[in-house]
């Protein structure tokens, strides 16, 4: 675990080093994750101390969104003045996308189907 | 009583200035949440951040404590985000086979869900009146949070609202997800995952492995592929809508 905990944090520095040396818009970690999954690609397949690791990670992804979804409470000003607009914007916004982007991936998915 | 009390009161006070009750605290609420979202048979109504976070603005609230002596300690687990995003490779090399069929599907998916995403909270927000600054944060709202924060402030948002709007609407998604696509009849889990990792980032992203593994994998992939293309194109576009 340590040592696939290890290769994770180098992965996200070196993310870190190349987005900031770069001046790149993409934050470092997301970098990292392109980087391993490049590696992954040399090395067909992640160790199984890998596999573990990330599997305990990712179980409890939700969590890890906690302590800045609490953030709430340094806007609660804002929101009560403008939770109307807010509410709608998500709720609206979120389901249109949602609907939008499944649809067309259906679409695109049957034309590939019909096409071969 | 009256020896009692000051122990209380300077246990508190002792309690209060190590970073050890956030990070408890946080931990604590979490399983409780996920203890109520078993209970409700992994109903995505009843979601265990929406549960947690309602839980602790409760407690902080209550107890008089600044979201910023709360986070010294929650920092610590809100760290974790950064390995856990390099560690969305794994699963992505995984059902990368899967993915390879589908390009076409994927990369339409994934330029009309980030455009959808963007102008249409923008749109949304304008026409019931909201500020600019508040139309603004809420134009990055559907990728993962630390990509949002930057678009932010990058584009004149206010970075700590967008982190909340971001997780709003990742809750958002991972609990109407599935009655909508089933109300569409979407069920090929790749579409699923992919459309609710455009739109809802890591919270969908936890929602989807729930789903299956080919729905995660393809959930963080679009959380992926999506951070950067909003990164990348927003700035640019953004300018159109105002």
């Amino acid at each position: 675990m340590i040592v696939a905990l290890t290769q994770l944090l180098v992965l996200q520095l070196v993310g870190e080093v190349i987005a900031r040396g770069l001046k790149l818009p993409i934050p470092g970690p997301v970098i990292g994750m392109l980087l391993l999954f490049l590696l992954l690609a040399l090395r067909r397949g992640p160790s199984p101390e890998l596999q573990a690791t990330s599997q305990g990670l990712l179980q409890h992804l939700s969590l890890l969104f906690v302590p800045a979804g609490t953030g709430i409470i340094l806007h609660l000003h804002r929101v009560a003045d403008e939770w109307l607009p807010l509410l709608l914007s998500l709720l609206l916004s979120t389901l249109l996308t949602l609907a939008v982007t499944a649809l067309v991936m259906r679409l695109c998915t049957r034309r590939a189907a019909t096409g071969e | 009583m009256n020896v009692v009390a000051p122990q209380i009161n300077d246990l508190w006070v002792y309690l209060s200035t190590t970073p050890l009750l956030g990070l408890t605290v946080t931990l604590l609420a979490y399983q409780a949440a996920w203890w109520v979202h078993r209970r409700s048979g992994s109903s995505p109504l009843a979601n265990p951040v929406m549960i947690a976070v309602a839980a602790l603005v409760a407690l902080l609230a209550i107890s008089g404590t600044s979201y910023q002596t709360y986070f010294d300690g929650a920092q610590f687990v809100h760290f974790l985000l950064g390995p856990a995003t390099v560690a969305l490779a794994v699963p992505l090399y995984t059902q990368f086979r899967r993915v390879r069929t589908m390009m076409l599907p994927v990369i339409a998916g994934l330029l009309v869900g980030s455009f959808t995403a963007a102008v249409s909270a923008v749109l949304v927000a304008r026409l019931f009146g909201a500020s600019l600054v508040t139309q603004l944060s809420l134009a990055p709202k559907s990728v993962t949070t630390p990509i949002a924060m930057g678009v932010a402030e990058r584009i004149g948002g206010i970075p700590s609202l967008t982190a909340v709007l971001v997780i709003s609407t990742g809750i958002l998604g991972a609990v109407l997800g599935r009655y909508l696509f089933d109300a569409l009849r979407i069920d090929d889990a790749a579409i699923r995952g992919f459309a609710t990792g455009v739109t809802a980032h890591g919270i969908g992203t936890a929602r989807a492995f729930q789903e299956s593994e080919q729905a995660g994998a393809f959930a963080a992939l679009a959380m992926g592929m999506n951070g950067l293309v909003t990164a990348l194109l927003l700035p640019m576009f953004l300018p159109l809508l105002q």
